[in-house]
């Protein structure tokens, strides 16, 4: 697909041949974001149009409690210091940000009073500025008005690196902010930026008070006494929060959504494990939701015909897939193993590459092990079907990889392992300690070994695996051994962030503590340019045209195996209404969940 | 007596200490590190998790790390958790009541089931009674408790729906239906903990009980008339019971230090459960006031427990 087929796409979805809602499928399925792909729409003039959040009740409150359950417990309400999900969920319903993202990529206002866009004149055609105009009449839980101030302080807040925020990363693009007036502000970007929907948007976007944080910037961040009793805009306000346990709160009676929200108390209780709190929503009927099912489906659909609930999935951009080294994992350069000094004794054989995408057996990893929580695909192609790219098609043939390994050379020893000049291909393949992954592992040796390819299999524990700590060879981005699984996240709603992972100068090694996001040491100097222009290519379809580009160049390497695409799986039940998307929170529409009577 | 006490607390000085050292250095090499969830995220760049890095003071060498941590203990300052930045001490007693409630009343529950069991076995050794009860404590205390407790959840919780299998320490309610709600959402773990605890119980007080039931003043005691209940509860139970109030106290600790498994199933907010869950979050500075806190009424207790001991059996001096 390229800029031309985009931009004939998108004249379809103007003229109406095409619905918004395919058009947005179709950009995910070549690894777009739905955001994304309402970017390309929104510049390209055709109008946001973000489906009215459905919202029955006719007055705020007589909802009674709404009962949220985390298996992993919430630590802390400050969502600049959010440390994962779990903690931005709890924020959501205290805080809020300017917009956020629903299930198609639209973006829906919620403290901002509209989206800017090129035709309201909000939106800087260089890409070097966006004025947002905020909501009036919006007041704090405290009762003091919400401004522009308190805008231009979250960034400030943010920035400062001794407060040591992990929202940075959304903020740092901007240069300065001008306050235009008391309801309007204007964000001056360092460099021309397309993405400019990130900073104080979605779950890094969310506002914290000024009035009562001013004193608690920088190194002191950690004494304000607001970081464990929020007070926000939101809908609902802080009673009582115990980390790790349980939080409790009450209906915001001046929220500034007329008829909103529904429910006049909010329990969330944290701990336990996932398949217990799938039990306590679906089979029970204990809980109103329940976050982040991590459960096997077989076990949900058990739980499911308990009839008080049901597991609602969501596509997202997480992809679990297998990356090959490129590099030589088992020769020291210079103190280190896995060094771009060296090249891997069999990867650099394409034929093997290639028997390998082969010998991955995609339909049953996804029919035996995830079921409905993960859709097999290539070439970071999602669903639906009809729009698979025909030429990045997956296949699983035991035979073809045979013929191709054969053709190459790589002949079969008497113990029935091919090799060539004497080199047997034995390989060490790792992956984090979880049941799903353990499976795939072994569906994958099975395929292996009928081809003559000897796998040695090996687990490391998640907290080591996905830990930063330079001193440790088994963290994955170490890369200590031939191959690896493991799922690559796309939480934020631009591929910018997530394609740099391929690029040559972030690639993973001692000099850089190994901090650096390219695992696979995979290097492509056509990558790095397109990646370039991408990250300063203001037209969105351009840009994603580009993106597109990277995808294929990544894939068709043969290093990067993409092989499941995630699904988020929430347990609501029966009657509970809740807007979900996968480009932001599960509570990212809290103030109009509901339940039907 | 005074004197013995002395010397026992300046003997606990440099064991806490040495404790506090191997803790320290056990989980500063252990691996892991705290910021692990911010890695996996593109969103975040490096430099914040350096940031952090430096600002929580990971970097610099463990005896540096292990002074600054001792001094900051001995001015009172416990430090501060990664994952939720709240002080550790804060998180510790929030934690203490739910822990107290339940691991407390299950250790209630294991004495007064056990002692009066465990003494009817004695008196009678070899009878039905004393085999049914035996039979019960050897599957009392092989079962473990996270299959009992999940047991229990399949029947009381999803069969027959009688109880909540969600413990819940902020419960809305007020007056007796609070009482009533707290009373119902402790009822299956405390069982499980409790006859768990009761089953070993158990077996201590029946071997103790025999111990002394056939020693000579026993004899001597019925043969002067006196009332058989009379010879069991003053002249064997409270001989008998010297080396069971020192298990006893002994067991103290874990009703400060909570139940790690049955805290996670039935998701009770105590000290256990903090625990597991600082463990999984490699939050180094909640884990090491936990373990320390811990070792500190382990070495406590011991002593209360000599104390004890020399009390009800003033055959033993304190030198």
């Amino acid at each position: 697909m390229n800029e031309r087929d985009l931009r004939n796409q998108i004249a379809d979805v103007k003229a109406g041949r095409l619905s918004r809602r395919d058009f947005v499928q179709r950009m995910i399925a070549v690894g777009l974001s739905a955001p994304l792909a309402g970017a390309m729409l929104a510049h390209s003039g055709v109008a946001q149009a973000a489906e009215p959040i459905v919202y029955k009740p006719t007055k705020a409150g007589g909802g009674g409690p709404l009962k949220l359950l985390f298996w992993q417990a919430p630590t802390l309400l400050n969502p600049h210091f959010a440390n994962g999900t779990k903690d931005q969920e709890a924020s959501r319903l205290f805080y809020e940000p300017l917009a956020g993202w629903d299930a198609d990529g639209n973006l829906v206002p919620i403290l901002a009073a509209e989206i800017p866009s090129k035709e309201n004149g909000l939106l800087a055609a260089d890409g070097l500025s966006v004025t947002w105009k905020l909501k009036q009449g919006v007041k704090w839980h405290d009762g003091k008005p919400f401004t522009a101030d308190d805008v231009i302080f979250n960034w400030e807040y943010s920035v400062n690196p001794d407060t040591a925020a992990v929202s940075v990363g959304s903020y740092r693009g901007i240069k300065s902010i001008d306050k235009i007036d008391d309801y309007t502000v204007k964000l001056n970007f360092k460099q021309p930026t397309p993405f400019w929907a990130d900073a104080f948007v979605a779950a890094y976007g969310l506002v914290i008070p000024k009035h009562l944080f001013a004193d608690y910037i920088g190194g002191k961040s950690r004494e304000a006494p607001t970081n464990l009793k929020p007070v926000g805009t939101g809908p609902y306000v802080y009673v009582d929060f115990k980390p790790g346990d349980s939080i409790s709160a009450k209906r915001n009676p001046d929220y500034h959504q007329a008829n909103r929200p529904y429910f006049d108390t909010v329990e969330v209780k944290g701990g336990g494990d996932a398949v217990s709190a799938a039990r306590a929503v679906l089979q029970t009927g204990e809980y109103d939701y329940a976050y982040n099912l991590q459960v096997e489906d077989e076990i949900l659909t058990k739980l499911e015909a308990g009839g008080q609930g049901k597991a609602q999935l969501t596509v997202t951009g997480h992809i679990e897939y297998i990356a090959l080294n490129v590099t030589d994992p088992w020769t020291e350069v210079d103190g280190e193993r896995s060094s771009v000094k060296t090249k891997h004794p069999f990867f650099t054989d394409p034929a093997v590459r290639k028997a390998i995408n082969l010998l991955i057996d995609r339909a049953a990893v996804q029919k035996f092990i995830y079921g409905r929580a993960g859709m097999a695909t290539a070439n970071f192609l999602n669903n639906p079907e009809r729009f698979r790219s025909p030429n990045n098609k997956f296949e699983f043939s035991i035979e073809k990889a045979n013929q191709i390994l054969e053709e190459a050379g790589w002949k079969k020893n008497s113990s029935g392992v091919r090799e060539k000049d004497g080199k047997p291909i034995k390989l060490v393949f790792q992956t984090s300690i979880n049941a799903p992954r353990q499976k795939n592992q072994a569906i994958i040796k099975q395929a292996f070994q009928k081809a003559g390819i000897e796998v040695e299999l090996k687990s490391v524990v998640a907290s080591v695996f996905f830990s930063s700590d330079p001193a440790n060879p088994d963290t994955y981005p170490h890369f200590y051994c031939d191959m690896e699984m493991y799922q690559t996240t796309m939480p934020q709603a631009d591929p910018q962030f997530f394609m740099n992972q391929f690029t040559s100068w972030e690639v993973a090694s001692k000099d850089n503590k190994w901090q650096g996001r390219n695992i696979s040491r995979w290097q492509n100097k056509e990558y790095d340019e397109t990646y370039k222009q991408a990250s300063s290519e203001l037209d969105p379809v351009k840009r994603a045209a580009l993106f597109i580009k990277l995808n294929d160049l990544v894939v068709q390497d043969n290093y990067i195996l993409p092989e499941i695409n995630r699904r988020n799986c929430i347990g609501l039940k029966n009657g509970m209404v809740a807007n979900k998307s996968g480009w932001d929170n599960d509570l990212w529409q809290i103030a109009n969940w509901y339940r039907e009577t | 007596m005074g004197n013995y006490l002395l010397r026992r607390l300046i003997v606990a000085v440099p064991s806490l200490l040495g404790i506090s050292l191997i803790l320290f250095v056990l989980l500063a090499l252990a691996p892991g590190d705290p910021f692990g969830e911010l890695a996996s995220n593109p969103n975040i760049p490096p430099e914040v998790r350096e940031a952090l890095r430096i600002k929580f003071g990971m970097d610099d060498p463990i005896m540096v790390r292990y002074f600054r941590w001792l001094v900051a203990m001995l001015h009172g300052d416990w430090g501060f958790s990664f994952a939720s930045r709240v002080n550790v001490d804060t998180l510790i007693l929030q934690r203490i009541p739910a822990t107290l409630y339940v691991v407390g009343t299950a250790q209630l529950l294991a004495l007064i089931v056990a002692i009066p069991v465990g003494v009817l076995a004695a008196r009678r050794p070899y009878s039905i009674f004393d085999q049914i009860a035996n039979t019960f404590a050897f599957i009392g205390f092989s079962l473990p408790t996270f299959f009992t407790g999940l047991l229990l959840i399949l029947i009381f919780s999803v069969n027959l729906g009688w109880l909540p299998f969600v413990y819940r320490a902020d419960i809305p309610a007020t007056g007796w239906m609070w009482w009533w709600e707290n009373f119902k959402q402790a009822v299956m773990p405390v069982t499980v903990l409790g006859l768990y605890q009761a089953a070993s119980y158990t077996r201590y007080v029946r071997s103790a009980v025999l111990d002394v039931i056939k020693l000579d003043y026993v004899t001597t005691a019925r043969s002067k008339g006196l009332d058989e209940s009379k010879v069991i509860v003053k002249h064997v139970v409270r001989n008998a019971l010297i080396p069971v109030v020192t298990l006893v106290a002994l067991q103290m600790p874990t009703v400060f230090g909570g139940a790690i498994v049955t805290e996670q199933i039935f998701r009770i907010p105590g000290i256990g459960s903090l625990l597991i869950s600082a463990i999984l979050a490699n939050d180094t500075p909640v884990i090491m006031a936990v373990t320390f806190v811990f070792a500190c009424l382990v070495v406590l207790f011991n002593l209360i427990a000599d104390i004890l001991y020399g009390w009800l059996d003033p055959r033993i001096s304190f030198r």
